[in-house]
């Protein structure tokens, strides 16, 4: 076991540091005030081989394995987590699943310009009574002839409206419950799909979240993805390789908030010492310190096993359970340590806390990831 | 077009210098990156190669560390790499740097040598020039543009107060200065091509040359870090008093009024 980086993942991580702190850092603070998606920073991510790295050379990508990917989204969330969950998003919930599932065809007509980051992808599970429980699915998809009709509404779709390629799912037998979701792909420009709210958020307010309406949407039979009735299946395995990608996410979030406090505790002084040299502050540090090391270790550990296409599900769960409590832990404590400047937009700990918290929720809330958790080691007992 | 960049491993400028018990600068834990100023050299070359056609052959001396720095230029695009180490080459002055690369480079067919300015560790600006004089070749340093048309090459270059246009004849030895081009990020997928991508790594003997005959004509006596900057110091009282006070102060401890 070795717990030191080989020199291509040393490159990777100075490569994605300087690019994130040269070109993405000091624009976080206005994107996330107004609200605006970074199209420049995508189009820049894609010319460096971000949008596929876990994919092979004969699709497009980079052919990396998982811990390219986790630095990646880690550094890239470290100092901006829009851009994190934007090339998340798009890798392990788009291209993933076409990766995974789809067909020769599917793979080279869709996976390979989601790899070289020529298009964008996004993925809809989520709607209105179909949050942790995906049997509540409504949108519906029917065959005629050659092709699917969709119709239904899909919310809280990350990189919606600008990507290009939508893996979605849709009901076809609502009898079967679970068995009977199917998952499609659907491309932006479709007759009958179309993006209804975005929505304003919380955090990570430079990605954008938005409403995919479909109205007897047709799309060809051949945009099914994977088998009939096993699109369940499609979206619990893509979810189990996309809380990698948040699990780092958070981790960057915290490593980020981690690194603000600490500069601030060497600088700041109150009653004629720096709040560095207060047992009291040591021991937040310490403590921050700790929690990320622990987290950063169970991401490492998710993606040796997704690298070797080893059950990946328990693993992922732990990591993302674990990074995005501990986000939340440090970006909080990051700004107790600030005080009255971390409460404010002077300093980015503010926004650190507040994107922190998305982590907990989304692609499978901290509860749902327990569950994963405990299915999985009763399972093993 | 055939070409050749000279690069040095070095400090990461925000590493925090210190000087171990013997009196040398301690290395420990401390990131080693390229040379920006050679940063500026690569890029150029990946530009010339771009409109060009051709190889880059990056050529180190230093430790065998210094071979992740090779790696770094490969991943940006550069073809090929070469490293010299030797035990023999602990501490070279930058005249023995000088006779290896040069050593080393006349294996290697080129029309045209980059190298940076400066290295920001010793800054002596040597090298380039030492190794044009040894190959033979013009040089112009701290170039900010360069231009080509066959074998010949037309480069401004800064000057004290302004610049100067120079006309010269290729192959030459050219010193890149900040603002000759932006260096590009290595790419994903030239980091993973980087590791395919060939480091011969030599020693003295390889090049047909022994320690003994290289011993640096300068040796460095001592480091010694900058005093640290003392505390400040804080006037307190009525305005007019803190005025006064300062004044006298500034007249009299800080000399600068």
């Amino acid at each position: 076991m070795n717990f030191e980086l080989n020199e291509d993942h040393i490159m990777m991580r100075k490569m994605v540091r300087d690019f994130a702190e040269e070109e993405v850092a000091a624009g976080s603070a206005e994107r996330d005030e107004k609200e605006e998606f970074p199209l420049d920073l995508w189009n820049k991510c894609a010319e460096l081989g971000l949008a596929g790295i876990t994919f092979p050379e004969e699709y497009g990508g980079v052919g990396a394995d998982y811990l390219s990917y986790a630095i990646t989204i880690e550094e890239l969330s470290r100092v901006d987590a829009s851009l994190g969950v934007i090339i998340s998003a798009h890798s392990s919930l788009c291209a993933n699943p076409i990766y995974m599932f789809g067909t020769e065809e599917q793979k080279q007509k869709y996976l390979v310009p989601l790899a070289t980051g020529e298009k964008m992808g996004a993925f809809g599970l989520t709607e209105p009574m179909a949050g942790s429980d995906a049997s509540g699915t409504r949108t519906t998809a029917v065959r005629d002839g050659d092709e699917f009709v969709i119709n239904g509404t899909k919310i809280f779709i990350t990189n919606g409206y600008y990507a290009d390629t939508y893996v979605i799912t849709a009901q076809m037998d609502k009898s079967k419950g679970n068995r009977g979701i199917t998952a499609f792909i659907v491309e932006k420009g479709t007759p009958g799909f179309s993006f209804g709210k975005k929505e304003k958020k919380m955090g990570i307010r430079s990605s954008a979240t938005y409403e995919l309406v479909f109205e007897n949407c047709r799309i060809p039979a051949e945009n099914m993805l994977g088998e009939e009735g096993r699109g369940f299946k499609v979206a619990m395995q893509t979810l189990d390789y996309g809380r990698i990608g948040i699990a780092s996410q958070a981790l960057g979030i915290a490593q980020g908030a981690y690194e603000e406090a600490m500069k601030y505790a060497k600088e700041r002084v109150q009653f004629g010492k720096t709040l560095a040299e207060m047992d009291v502050i040591q021991f937040k540090l310490a403590d921050m310190a700790t929690q990320i090391e622990a987290a950063r270790l169970l991401v490492y550990q998710a993606c040796h096993y997704a690298t070797h296409k080893k059950p990946v599900s328990k693993y992922a769960a732990m990591a993302k359970v674990f990074a995005s409590e501990t986000a939340n832990a440090v970006a909080t404590q990051a700004v107790q340590i600030l005080g009255g400047y971390g409460y404010t937009r002077e300093y980015p700990v503010e926004r650190m806390m507040r994107d922190a918290k998305i982590t907990e929720i989304y692609e499978g809330t901290s509860e749902i990831q327990r569950i994963v958790i405990a299915a999985n080691i009763l399972r093993e007992q | 077009m055939n070409i050749v960049v000279c690069l040095k491993q070095t400090f990461d400028t925000e590493a925090k210098i210190v000087i171990d018990g013997s009196g040398n600068i301690d290395s420990t834990g401390v990131d080693q990156i390229i040379n920006p100023y050679d940063e500026f050299a690569i890029e150029e070359a990946l530009q010339l190669k771009e409109k060009f056609g051709g190889e880059v052959t990056v050529v180190s001396m230093g430790p065998e560390k210094a071979e992740a720095a090779i790696r770094t230029a490969l991943a940006m695009g550069c073809d090929k790499g070469v490293l010299i180490t030797d035990p023999g080459l602990e501490n070279p002055d930058e005249w023995v740097t000088a006779e290896v690369l040069s050593k080393a480079i006349a294996q290697i067919p080129y029309d045209i040598i980059l190298v940076g300015r400066i290295a920001v560790d010793f800054g002596a600006s040597q090298v380039g020039v030492r190794l044009a004089d040894l190959l033979d070749i013009p040089s112009v340093s701290s170039i900010l543009k360069l231009e080509i048309d066959g074998d010949k090459a037309t480069v401004t270059r800064e000057i004290d107060g302004g610049t100067e246009l120079i006309e010269l004849s290729l192959p030459a030895v050219l010193t890149a200065q900040k603002g000759l081009n932006t260096p590009r990020y290595p790419s994903m997928m030239g980091i993973m091509k980087a590791k395919k991508k060939e480091v011969k790594v030599l020693n003295l003997a390889d090049l047909g040359l022994n320690a003994s005959d290289l011993q640096p004509k300068m040796t460095v006596q001592k480091f010694s870090l900058p005093t640290p900057r003392t505390a400040g110091k804080k006037i307190e009282g009525e305005p007019a008093e803190v005025a006064a006070e300062l004044a006298k102060l500034l007249r009299e401890e800080a000399k600068v009024i």
